[in-house]
Order: structure tokens, then C-alpha cells, then sequence
């Protein structure tokens, strides 16, 4: 795991994309601290954060896009494949190695509450709180990238792809108004989601009759619980969607609750997708 | 020792590898020969633990390859058809990456890059970027990271494609070396190559094992169909009308007839050596043997009777499904 995440490093500051991941982050932090502080004079840091905090739908497809797509394209994942280590290492150099150049331009915001607490009253905690929520939140990110990096061999696909899911995340909380609560939406949605699930099973097992099986159990247990407690599932949608939001999460950090909920959460998203990636590899061992 | 029992690889409703079974003696160099897309590269994929297998069994010193890829992975080197190679490092960085994945620590680890960049000659280029090598230094990094963590298996999938006839040469006398202290097993579509380097040869096609041993082995294996040319004095239905008479011949090809002169190759029943037989024979009919050669079966002859038919043919059921899959 050493020299895979020793050799990943390396390579972001051998290329440009490093310094480019770098330079988004610290100039978006420049930039807010100006308006916000310096213009507006608010002694919150957290506030910059959250303002920034969209600049992850760019970094992240920026620092991610490559990880195992273009080891695919230039076949130097043979040599992952060959060498005596387990994959799931080899997944995990790979993401630390991401969240490193992710957290040295991270390090430098850092020091902003410190300056600013020169000119006036700065409140640490809230600050630094909502730090650990930023680096959370991107470290979950960075996992998402890192997964659909590994479902294809072209860069630019693995970038646009990252870079619409987090979009669809960014935007989930404020589409959950145009979303019905009632009961009978969220049996359609679950329903659609019960195909999903049977026919994902139907690709990874290719046994038609566990998928149909699956999709039968579920379903009766859904029109089940819409006949008898049609409470339980209204507003389901939209309460799943609110939870899902990882940027919504960030904002309980700004407003000065350091929400532990959510550091779990994130680390859970990190932990599902890194799982995902290091399955994905696997697959291509066997398929 | 390396043993390849039953192995089988499906894609889709393609058969890559199809029961395919061999055995590999420590300290030998061995050379996979078949055209391609005979599954050559698949079966190293498998042998290597880059790749899954459908069925059957690979095991190295008694080690699945299956159960115990770490392991396995820690005594093979292997260099893909494409050299694995990141083009933005320098052939130093990328060895010492390659050795210290591999488990290769310390003092131990220069050691060891020293030793395969002198082996595979690259001490000049150490510095120099790998995407500003030429394609034979480049496989030269591929065959240098092969070697390290002094595995006793090197596993070589074409190792001088695309190379000059030069650097072939070179190529090919460090894998004679490489012998000395390795077990190898190289892959190729040349005949001339592996006769030239290996000590023993498998030939497969279309996935299947179908000669294996010695380059002398195999030749004196297949002098069965050995055959006479020859060309006599007559025309083609005298020639013809004589041999039809004779005992021991299978087959008789007429080659051409010109000035009163046939030419005709015929062919030798069980491996016998007919030429007295057809002296005697043409001299009672008072017919003049003009030339006469008998001509062995080479390699080279081998080699495209194994692998340019299609299998449909040899056996049953499954070879003739696996046929049209070929074919489609």
C-alpha cells in the first residue's frame, strides 16, 4: 500500500493535475475570505466553507478522473493485477493518495481563522468544526470519484460522470419540493428502485429466477406496507433524499452543530464506495 | 514446478482456453507457440493471477494460485504483452516502486535494481523519462521489473514484438541467460524464436494443448509423414499407373508434367522410408528416376498442421460448438 500511495502522490505534483486541484481550492478560499470577511467584515470562516463548498463538483472529478481509468487505458493495471498485493490495498493506497493532495491545499485554508483572529474575534471552534466537515465531506467525494473512475477506461467520461453525480447530490434537498409526499409517489419510487435492485442483481448473478424472486419479495412487502400503514411511507422520498444530500449534511457544521451523525455518514458513503471500487477491480479479474 | 490441470476460460459463448493441462519443470525455458488468439496471453493472465479462470487448477510449488495469490504473486514475475509501463516516471523511480510493491526492503532493494538494470542493460536510460524510451528499452524496463523481488518463475508474453532484428537478437540472448537462474515460460507466434531459445516447446491452438517437447522431440515425433519428392521420365498416367502398383504408399500428388517429366510427391505409408521401394519399382518398368528427395517433416510443418485446422474435425460435440465460435 506504501509505494502505491508513495508512487500516486508523486504523480499529481509530476502532472499538473496536483497543482491544478491546489490552486481551485486555494483560490475559491481566497476568494470567499475577501467577500465574506475582508468585504463584509463576518468573523465566520465556516461561512467561507460553505460558500466554497461546491467547488467540490470541480476538484473532485479533476483529482479523481484518472485514478484507474487511464491505468486501464495504458494497461499498467497488469501490473496492479500482478503484484503480490491484495487489491483492496492497493484501492486504499490509491484513495489516501487523493485525499493527501485534497488536504495539503486544506492545511493552508487552515490558517485563515488564525489570521483573521487578528483583526477581531474569531470563533475557533465553530471554524475548525466546520473543517473537519469539509474534509469529511470531500474524503466521502473522493470515494465517489474513485469508484466511477474505475467503471470506465476514458478519462473524460469518468470526469463528466463524477462531476453529474455530485451535481445531482448538490441539487437533491431543493428538488424534494417538486417531489409529491404522498404515499403513493413513494411506493412508485421504491417500486423503481425494487427493479433496479432485481435487475442489477439479474446482471451480477445472471439467474433470472433469484432476480424475479427478489423482486417479488420486495414488492409484496411494499404493496403490504402501502395497504396497511400508508403513513410510513409518505414522505419517505423526500426524507431519503434529504439524508442522502452529503452537502446538506455540511450545512449543521456552519450552523455550529459539529454533527458526529454526519461524520459517520460520510464515512460510511467513503467506506460503501471504496467497496464498490475495490469489487469493480475485482470483477474485471473474473469477467 | 509448475502444474496446469483442466483450465478453462469462457467469454461470453467464446472458448479462450479449453482444458488445457502441462506441466513446467524448474530451471527450464519454456515457449508457448500458437497463432494468434490461440489463448496464449489468457493462460499467463491465469498463470499470473491477473486473471480468473472458469475451471481448472494452477498451481506453483504446490501453492493454488487461487487460494494463495499473494504468495504465488511473490514467486512470479511477469511481463504482459504490453509492457505495464508509467510513462511519466524515470525506469529508476519505476523499478524502485515495482521493488517496494513487491516487498523488496531496504539495502536488498538497490541491490536488486542494480543488478536487473545491469542484466537487462539500462543503466544509461535509468534517468530518462519512459515515455522518451524506444520500444526496446521500454520492454527492456518491462522484462527489468519482471525480475525483481527474484522470483523463481518469469513469466514473458511476446517478449520481442515490435522489435528490431537487432534488439530481437539482444532480447533473446538475455532470456537464454535468464534460464541460468530462472524458471521461464515465454510466449510467441515466431517457430524460429522459440526453436532458438527454449528448451521445450507447447504448442497450442485454439486453446488447447496440442504438442509438447523437445524441439528434437517433437521432430523426430512427427517424421511419420515423411515424404518423398520426386521426378521421373514418363508421363503423368504411367507415373502414376506404377505407383498405384506399389506397397507402402498412402498418397500420391502429381506436381506437374513437362517435357515427358513428371513430378510427383508421394507420400509415405506409417512413417516408412520408401525410396528403395520406388527405385526398384520405376527401374522394373524401365522408367528413369531422375531426382529423388525425401523430406522430413520440419517444425515449421508441425506447427501449421496443429494450428491451421479448425478442431471441429479431431473430436466430438464440444469441439465442433467450439468450431463455429471460431468461425463467427
Amino acid at each position: 500500500m506504501g509505494a502505491i500511495y508513495e508512487r500516486e502522490v508523486k504523480s499529481y505534483f509530476n502532472t499538473m493535475t496536483g497543482y491544478l486541484v491546489c490552486a481551485f481550492l486555494l483560490m475559491f478560499a481566497g476568494v470567499y475570505v475577501m467577500a465574506y470577511n475582508l468585504n463584509y467584515g463576518y468573523p465566520n470562516f465556516e461561512y467561507v466553507l460553505q460558500g466554497m463548498s461546491f467547488i467540490f463538483m470541480i476538484v473532485v472529478p479533476i483529482l479523481t478522473m484518472r485514478s484507474v481509468a487511464e491505468e486501464r487505458r495504458q494497461k499498467t493495471d497488469q501490473l496492479l493485477y500482478a503484484l503480490p498485493v491484495p487489491m483492496t490495498r492497493i484501492v486504499l493506497g490509491k484513495y489516501f493518495a487523493m485525499v493527501t493532495v485534497f488536504l495539503l491545499p486544506t492545511a493552508l485554508i487552515a490558517l485563515y481563522p488564525l489570521l483573521l483572529s487578528s483583526f477581531g474575534t474569531v470563533s475557533f471552534i465553530t471554524a475548525y468544526g466546520s473543517l473537519v466537515g469539509f474534509i469529511f465531506m470531500g474524503a466521502a467525494f473522493i470515494a465517489v470519484g474513485l469508484f466511477i473512475s474505475s467503471l470506465t477506461e476514458n478519462q473524460a467520461i469518468a470526469a463528466v460522470l463524477c462531476f453529474l453525480a455530485l451535481l445531482v447530490n448538490y441539487f437533491l434537498t431543493s428538488t424534494t419540493e417538486f417531489v409529491s409526499e404522498s404515499s403513493t409517489a413513494s411506493f412508485v419510487a421504491v417500486t423503481v428502485i425494487i427493479v433496479l435492485i432485481a435487475l442489477l442483481l439479474r446482471v451480477m448473478t445472471k439467474n433470472t429466477f433469484v432476480s424475479v424472486v427478489t423482486f417479488l419479495a420486495l414488492e409484496v412487502a411494499n404493496v403490504i406496507v402501502l395497504a396497511f400503514s400508508p403513513d410510513t411511507l409518505s414522505g419517505l422520498l423526500t426524507t431519503a433524499m434529504e439524508k442522502l444530500s452529503l452537502f446538506d449534511r455540511f450545512d449543521n457544521f456552519v450552523g455550529g452543530v459539529f454533527d458526529i451523525t454526519s461524520l459517520v455518514f460520510y464515512l460510511v458513503t467513503a467506506g460503501v464506495f471504496l467497496f464498490f471500487t475495490v469489487q469493480s477491480l475485482e470483477k474485471r479479474r473474473w469477467s | 514446478m509448475i502444474e496446469v490441470n483442466n483450465l478453462t476460460k469462457v467469454y461470453g459463448n467464446h472458448t479462450a482456453v479449453d482444458d488445457l493441462s502441462f506441466t513446467v519443470e524448474d530451471g527450464r525455458i519454456y515457449g508457448l507457440l500458437g497463432p494468434n488468439g490461440a489463448g496464449k496471453t489468457t493462460t499467463m493472465n491465469i498463470m499470473t493471477g491477473c486473471l480468473g479462470a472458469t475451471s481448472g487448477v494452477v498451481r506453483i510449488d504446490g501453492l493454488d494460485i487461487f487460494d494463495e495469490p499473494e504468495k504465488i504473486k511473490r514467486k512470479v514475475g511477469y511481463l504482459p504483452e504490453l509492457p505495464p509501463l508509467y510513462p511519466d516516471m524515470t525506469p529508476m523511480e519505476f523499478l524502485e516502486f515495482v521493488a517496494k510493491a513487491r516487498g523488496v526492503t531496504g539495502k536488498e532493494r538497490t541491490e536488486q535494481i542494480e543488478k536487473v538494470m545491469e542484466i537487462t542493460g539500462i543503466e544509461e536510460m535509468q534517468d530518462r523519462l519512459i515515455k522518451n524510451l524506444s520500444k526496446g528499452y521500454r520492454q527492456r524496463v518491462g522484462i527489468a521489473q519482471a525480475l525483481l523481488g527474484n522470483p523463481e518463475v518469469v513469466i514473458l508474453d511476446e517478449p520481442t514484438v515490435g522489435l528490431d532484428p537487432k534488439q530481437i537478437i539482444e532480447i533473446r540472448d538475455l532470456i537464454k541467460n535468464l534460464g541460468k537462474d530462472h524458471t521461464v515460460i515465454l510466449s510467441s507466434h515466431i517457430l524460429g524464436e522459440v526453436q532458438a531459445v527454449c528448451d521445450h516447446i507447447l504448442i497450442i491452438s485454439h486453446g488447447r494443448l496440442v504438442a509438447s517437447g523437445t524441439p528434437n522431440d517433437l521432430e523426430k515425433q512427427f517424421t511419420g509423414s515423411s515424404t518423398v519428392d520426386l521426378s521421373v521420365k514418363a508421363d503423368q498416367a504411367r507415373a502414376t499407373e506404377i505407383l498405384a502398383g506399389m506397397d507402402g504408399v498412402s498418397d500420391v500428388e502429381v506436381k506437374s508434367e513437362a517435357d515427358g517429366v513428371t513430378e510427383l510427391r508421394v507420400s509415405a505409408q506409417d512413417g516408412g522410408d520408401v525410396r528403395e521401394a520406388l527405385f526398384t519399382a520405376f527401374s522394373k518398368a524401365n522408367v528413369p528416376i531422375l531426382n529423388m528427395t525425401l523430406s522430413k517433416a520440419s517444425l515449421e510443418d508441425i506447427f501449421l498442421e496443429f494450428t491451421g485446422e479448425e478442431p471441429a474435425q479431431n473430436k466430438r460435440g464440444k469441439e465442433a460448438r467450439h468450431g463455429r465460435n471460431l468461425r463467427a
